[in-house]
């Protein structure tokens, strides 16, 4: 039985929530933050997961190694608002047990 | 004022697919969706994505889906207003509704169904001072007429299709074309973004890359853009025109207004019977209603058109008996004078 990950999530009002996130669900981090509802309904991810909206992008905060950026994500997010050298789309990011602490805080709504 | 049936807010799969449904039980549809062609996000978003939970197909691509969900309504002739938005519902004394978009084009119905999705999409508008100062005032996030940048000197910001494909167009009539992007690759057709090389080789299109808008200057009118490249001062560029491409985000928009109840950005409805909403004669289908368990699926959503349809078949009808009909035997007889039915078995004596 895997284990979940312990993930720290500042959300858009600025609230800490420490949350788990079971690693066998082939999660990703956008739906991670539906799943517990830390963003209203329809204001993340708005594309479904394809890279094709920036609703979920996200701050990572801590130094965990995370998948490399694929053209896609790139792309989205040289036309994303509020970018900063941290961001990253929730959506483009599995949840694995490499990511036990992870910390991210959620980009402004555009 | 254009008179239907049924008022579909939003030319999805859901709406599209109500259009069968209705015209099965002899109701006519007229469709009104914010964007400019038919399909909502299928054909704004992600028009050559696979979906592959579609009953029947193992893999569809979004853009096919809706080709064939209009084939498949077509001879139940819906009407359509596209490119304006949904703006008010007024209900009339008769018990009917008055539907206006934002352009004032009227239609009237006993019945609306909101088949809206995530609301209609609007642009995404660059966080800059002032950027709302500056609409009409040189500044668009669309391009509705190409002719008004005759002469001009135009910015365009973004890297997708819509950028490219407009540098290009406007390269032709506008004085000056300057594209922005933030990063040097841009995501296009191949051949957008070959044609663009062209040009920017010829000296046709100025281009600035990795950089962004920074900064809008004018009076009464815009005068100048601030333009910044990564790891560079500032520069300005005069301009009479910017217009930021940054692709369309769905806003629920107006409906919130119309005194339905909202939960979780959708619309609550009556998920028991007939997805009909608080308000009597309004109902709310696919991506748009919620209830408990409610999944934003488009096969669930081509569900709920079904059972709407009966639902609002009886407000249209009132008191008239229905029995359900499958189509394998009864056919289909369209609005248009066309009908479909099955061949009639071949009967014929083995001597």
């Amino acid at each position: 039985m895997d284990q979940d990950v312990q993930l720290k999530i500042t959300d858009r009002d600025g609230k800490l929530h420490k949350i788990a996130a079971p690693v066998d669900m082939a999660l990703n981090l956008m739906e991670v933050v539906r799943l517990y509802e830390l963003a209203p309904e329809g204001t993340i991810g708005i594309c479904g997961g394809m890279a094709m909206c920036a609703s979920c992008q996200c701050y990572v905060l801590s130094e965990h190694p995370l998948r490399e950026m694929q053209d896609d994500e790139q792309a989205m997010l040289s036309e994303a608002f509020n970018v900063r050298s941290n961001s990253r789309l929730g959506c483009q990011i599995q949840i694995t047990p490499q990511m036990e602490g992870l910390e991210i805080e959620l980009a402004p709504e555009d | 004022m254009i008179e239907t049936d049924i008022i579909i807010i939003g030319a999805g799969p859901t709406g599209l697919f109500t259009v069968f449904e209705a015209g099965l039980l002899k109701m006519k549809c007229h469709l009104i969706d914010a964007l400019p062609q038919p399909g909502g996000q299928c054909s704004e978003i992600y028009p050559k994505k696979p979906i592959y939970d579609i009953p029947a197909y193992p893999e569809i691509l979004a853009g096919d889906l809706t080709d064939k969900l209009l084939e498949q309504c077509k001879q139940f002739e819906p009407g359509f207003t596209l490119g304006e938005r949904a703006e008010t519902l007024e209900k009339q004394t008769d018990g009917s509704f008055i539907v206006t978009t934002n352009k004032g084009t009227q239609h009237k119905a006993a019945v609306v169904a909101i088949a809206g999705g995530l609301g209609s999409f609007e642009p995404r508008k660059p966080q800059l001072k002032a950027i709302e100062y500056y609409e009409d005032k040189g500044v668009a996030y669309m391009i509705k007429d190409p002719e008004i940048y005759s002469g001009k000197k135009v910015v365009i910001s973004g890297g997708g299709d819509s950028a490219l494909d407009w540098s290009i167009f406007l390269s032709e009539i506008a004085s000056e074309v300057t594209l922005i992007h933030r990063r040097n690759e841009f995501r296009g057709a191949l051949d957008s973004v070959d044609k663009v090389q062209e040009l920017k080789n010829n000296g046709k299109i100025n281009m600035i890359t990795p950089a962004e808008v920074t900064a809008l200057f004018g009076e009464h009118q815009l005068e100048a853009v601030e333009v910044t490249k990564s790891g560079q001062a500032a520069e300005r560029i005069e301009a009479d025109n910017f217009i930021p491409l940054f692709g369309l985000s769905p806003k629920l928009g107006p409906i919130a207004d119309w005194g339905l109840e909202i939960e979780k950005n959708a619309i609550k409805v009556n998920n028991a019977l007939d997805y009909q909403t608080n308000i009597p004669g309004v109902f709310a289908i696919g991506d748009v209603n919620t209830y408990p368990g409610k999944l934003k699926l488009i096969l669930c959503g081509f569900h709920e058109a079904t059972l709407m349809c009966q639902a609002a078949y009886q407000i249209i009808n009132p008191g008239k008996r229905f029995v359900l009909k499958y189509t394998t035997v009864s056919g289909i007889d369209g609005f248009d004078g066309t009908r479909k039915e099955a061949p009639k078995a071949v009967v014929k004596s083995i001597n």
